[in-house]
Parts: structure tokens; sequence; C-alpha cells
């Protein structure tokens, strides 16, 4: 089912937490949702489920317009951050809720036959009689999108699914979410605040701040093009310097780098960790090792340079750098934003 | 012994189980100890007199009416207390303590007040042809008015606590509001309601003040349990008043028990394997 969010409003007292949202989401497509708190991910999601309504704009289940149709009536699934199984009932009649009340009336051998695929489906066989208090957080999850899809529901929709759950098993589910998706073909939208979550997993990536959207398009898209100083900084570490545009190029330190397409004046370059580098000699920015971080994937230098701006970024783990060496950091490659008018 | 970071267990433990034993075990122990002077004949034919029995029925009808009455209206009360913010919200909250503030002697006079036959709520039900000073009927009030915070004040913190998002969950699923609230609320509400009836019901039983006043106390038809084993005591009967006091004793044992077992029940699903 192809989604459609046409101008879409949502104002809480007078905090406007989406403004004039549009969004296509394309058959079986997996769209994350990405930005911080108060980014305004979340009310989206819900007005996409009914669980919320917009005071403005459209919002399109297919060609029907689903603006105003209750959550009830809505057919979608919604998995909740967390989980909100209802603790009374088992396993299996948490799933089978959705069947029981259903005015698609079935039987109960039907009922139970489609229980029993769907545990096997979430890989919980043989836990249907437990309650949610007796399974593990990983374990209630992945009830609580079974409950969801009994209902075959032509939209999957995820609230911060993994967000309380720990690490590893977060990784473990992120992986088997894209396998299920991959399986049922269910077009499928989730929020987080996780970036490597929604690069991990999703078709396309839509980034929200300020209830706006800042920028969409496939992972590789917003990371290898990230279209302002906000969507680099929120997608991983970045480092910031201060440049100088002038006749085409930033100069950072006795450094230049071509850019196009900026007004000359002052600018903001930014750098990932990996996109800088070390040398004894120079060329490159002048600078003074602060501090030598040993991880387990590599070594992290943090250098200072002679404006006093801090630098990240990662070494080889056999090269020998100390604290307290003098160097130049060279640039591999770099995005150059307008500074921020001054406040 | 296992260790405690916080001392004290011993001592604190001593105080309140001396306390506890002074205040409650023994005057229960020597009411059961007074009763049990007499022999099982005497104690028999006191305890299934015409007249006791009378009073049981009254007293335990009463109380059931009341508790039934009192489970949907303070269920309702504690609904729109939790979910709805209204002008004069602290009002009505603060009102459904009065109860338990107010002495039950003023509550029954005022009850008397209002429901004989020339008062505000008298006068108009006895033109309807409805009598509830001195009947069955007004003993039931004057329950359902003291026993009211119970099942309100039980219900209240668990429907507060209550994730909306388990209703926002069966909503998604299809339920509709009448299938969200038998299936999913309702059932979460239970242990809570339990406690507030079993609460409810003890209380009511053994309610004295607010009763005599309204009741009219006919021997046989009126006359509550209590008021009974009052006038046996005034009759420096102690031996019948302790032999009647020990059948209302173990009715609330009873009741606690059976409530209990309910509630076990009703919470297995909390038990973590």
């Amino acid at each position: 089912m192809k989604i459609r969010l046409d101008h879409v409003v949502k104002t809480f007292d007078t905090f406007r937490a989406v403004k004039d949202v549009s969004l296509d989401i394309e058959s079986g497509e997996l769209v994350a949702l990405l930005g911080p708190s108060g980014s305004g991910k979340t009310t989206i999601l819900r007005m996409v489920a009914g669980l919320e309504y917009s005071d403005g704009g459209h919002i399109y289940f297919g060609e029907q317009d689903a603006t105003d149709i209750p959550v009830r009536d809505r057919g979608v699934g919604f998995v909740f951050q967390h989980y909100a199984l209802f603790p009374h009932m088992t396993v299996a009649e948490n799933i089978a809720f959705g069947m029981k009340v259903s005015k698609v009336k079935r039987e109960k051998a039907a009922i139970d036959a489609r229980v029993t695929e769907l545990l096997r489906l979430v890989r919980l066989e043989g836990l249907g009689d437990r309650f949610p208090a007796q399974i593990s957080g990983g374990q209630r999850q992945r009830v609580a999108l079974a409950r969801a899809l009994a209902v075959d529901p032509k939209v999957l929709l995820l609230d911060e699914p993994f967000g309380a759950l720990d690490a590893n098993v977060r990784k473990d589910l992120r992986r088997w979410l894209r396998e299920i998706h991959e399986e049922l073909g269910i077009t499928t939208l989730f929020v987080t605040h996780d970036q490597e979550e929604a690069l991990d997993l999703a078709d396309r990536v839509v980034i929200l701040k300020d209830g706006q959207i800042v920028q969409q398009g496939t992972p590789e898209e917003v990371c290898r093009n990230p279209q302002s100083a906000f969507v680099m900084r929120f997608l991983g570490d970045a480092n910031v310097l201060s440049a100088e545009v002038r006749d085409g190029k930033a100069h950072v330190g006795g450094t230049a780098i071509d850019v196009e397409g900026l007004a000359e004046g002052k600018a903001e370059l930014y750098a990932r960790p990996s996109d800088l580098d070390w040398s004894e000699q120079g060329p490159g920015i002048p600078a003074l090792i602060s501090r030598v971080l040993d991880r387990a994937d590599g070594r992290r230098v943090i250098a200072t340079t002679e404006a006093g701006e801090h630098l990240e970024f990662d070494v080889a783990p056999e090269r020998t750098v100390k604290a307290g060496e003098g160097g130049f950091v060279t640039v591999r490659r770099a995005k150059v934003f307008a500074a921020p008018p001054p406040p | 012994m296992k260790r405690n970071v916080l001392p004290g267990l011993r001592l604190s433990l001593g105080v309140t189980l001396f306390y506890v034993g002074l205040i409650v075990v023994l005057p229960i122990a020597a009411l059961v100890f007074k009763a049990a002077s007499l022999g099982p004949a005497d104690y028999w034919q006191i305890v299934s007199s015409a007249r006791a029995v009378a009073s049981y029925r009254v007293t335990v009808l009463s109380a059931l009416g009341a508790t039934i009455f009192n489970l949907f209206f303070g269920l309702a009360l504690a609904w729109v207390l939790t979910r709805y913010r209204f002008r004069g919200w602290r009002i009505v909250d603060a009102m459904v303590d009065l109860p338990f503030a107010l002495p039950t002697a003023v509550a029954g006079i005022a009850l008397t007040a209002l429901f004989a036959n020339n008062g505000w709520f008298g006068s108009v039900l006895a033109d309807l042809g409805i009598k509830v000073a001195y009947t069955p009927l007004g003993i039931m009030i004057a329950m359902c008015f003291t026993s009211l915070p119970f099942i309100v004040r039980t219900v209240q913190p668990v429907l507060e606590d209550l994730d909306p998002a388990l209703e926002e969950a069966a909503q998604s699923l299809g339920g509709s509001d009448w299938e969200i609230f038998r299936k999913v609320i309702l059932p979460l509400l239970t242990p809570a309601l339990l406690a507030g009836v079993s609460l409810s019901f003890a209380r009511s039983l053994g309610e004295f003040g607010a009763i005599i006043f309204i009741a009219g106390n006919q021997p046989m038809s009126t006359e509550i349990t209590a008021l009974l084993v009052f006038i046996r005591l005034e009759e420096y009967d102690y031996q019948a008043a302790a032999a009647i006091a020990s059948v209302l004793l173990l009715t609330a044992f009873v009741m606690l028990a059976v409530t209990n077992t309910l509630q076990a029940r009703a919470l297995r699903y909390t038990v973590r394997s």
C-alpha cells in the first residue's frame, strides 16, 4: 500500500510539532523517520496510524483519503516502543487479540493455526503459553510485531521499536526485521533517533528537524551528500573547522579545498574522523596531538589546531603517535557549508 | 541470616509485632475466648436464634447490595476522576474522602433527615410509594455512603498507572471501545476492584453509627447484627454479645480469604517463571 502525506500539519496547544510535511512512501518500501527528540517524527507516525489527527493536510492510503478514518478501521499494524503487550494475556492470546475482535469472524481453529504460524515467523515457537512478564524484552518486541501482523495490516508502523533494548539484542532484531520485511513485502515506516539503525535498516531515510523534512534519500545519498550542516552532524561524528571562502576555495589554516556554489565569506568545513589523516611533514593544517585513544578497531587521535579548534581522526593502529607531538592534518574529503548567521 | 544494609530489622520487627499483637490479636482472642466460654449447645442456641438470624440476613444482604452498587458507581467515579479534568475536579476528588472524614453518626443523622417521610428526598419518594427510612433500603443507603471511598481509592491509582499505549494498541488491532474495556481494562482493574469490594463489604458488615439512625431498628426486620451485639452488651450479657460478634468476625475472615484467593488468581500473570 502506497502512503502519501500531503502538507500535513499538527499543533499541540501552541507548539507546532509538524509543519507542512509532504512525503511519499512507495508500496513495499521500508522507510525510516530519523530525527532528534522533538523533531515531530513520532507525531507523524501516529498521524499515519490514526492515533493522532492532523490539523491540516491529508494522508492518503493508496488512492483513498485516510485522514479522518479512525485507527481501528485504518488497517495499520502499530508496534510501540515499550511493546504495550496486554500483561494479563498469554503470548498466544496477545497475538490472537486482533483476530478475535475483528469484524471478520474466524473459526477458533483458524485463529490457532494463524497464531502458530506467526509464532514461527517471529521465532517464538513454544512460548505461546507464557505471560509477557515471563519473557525477555527482545522476545516481547517480537510478540508485539506478531500481534501487529496478525490482522494483515496494509502498513506496518514502528515507534522506536528497539529503543528500550540493549545493544546486542538491538542488532539482532534489526537484521531480523529486515528479513521479515523482505519476506512479507509490507510497506513499513519506522521512527528512530539512532542514525545507525536508520541507515542499516531502511531503503530510504527521511531526516526531520523541528517538524520539517530537511533531507530524504537512500542511506547512500544522505551519507555521501548531506545537504546541510545539521544532516552532516546528525548522521555521525563530524569535525568542524571555521573556514574562509575566497576565489572558489575554502581556506583553513593554510590549506585550500575546492568548493562550488558557495558565497565568499565565512564558512564551516565538516569532515568525518576517517576523512582526515596525519602527517609529520605537511602540507596540511598545523596541529598538536593532545590525546591518543586506543580502541578495538583502531587508534583515534585528538589534536588541536593553531586556531584552538579540536579535531578527532583515526590513524592505523601501527602508527606511532604520541600526545604532545606536532604535525599536520591532511583533509582527504570534506563538506563546506556557509557559516550560520551569528546569533 | 542475610546481612542487610539498613540496620534495625530486629528492633522494628519486635516493636511492630508487639503492637499488632496488643492492638489486633489480643482483642480478637479475647472475643473468641469469651464466646468459647459458652458451651457448644448454648453458643449454637444464641447464634441461631431467630432474631440473630434475621439480623444476619438484613446485614449481609444490605452489605451485598451496597457493595454491588458501589462497585459500579465507584468504578464510574474513579474512571471520571482519572480520565477527565473539569472545573471543580478537585472538589469532587476531595468529596470522595468525606465519608471517611465525617463521623458516621453525623452521616446517619443527615441521611435520616433527608430520607424521612418529610425530608427532601423522603417526601418525593413517599409520593412514589417508596419508603427508605426505617427499611432495609435505608440501611443499604447508609452502607453505600460509608463504604464508597474504598472502591474509588483502590481503583483510581491503578487506572492512573494504566499505560495509554495498551488502549491504543487494542484500537489499532480493531477493538471497539466496549471490547477494549471488557477485555483489556477490566481484567487489569480486577485485582483492585476485588480489594475495594472486600474492604467495602467488611466496612458495611460492621457499620453501626450511620445505620442505627436511619434503620428504625425493628427486631426481625431492620435490626443489624452490630446493633444486636450492642443490645446484648447493654444487658450485661457479654457472652451472648461475644457469640454474635464472633459470627461477624467469621464472616469477615471468610470474605477476606475468598477475595484474596480471587485476587491471587487475577494476578497470576505477574508471576515470573
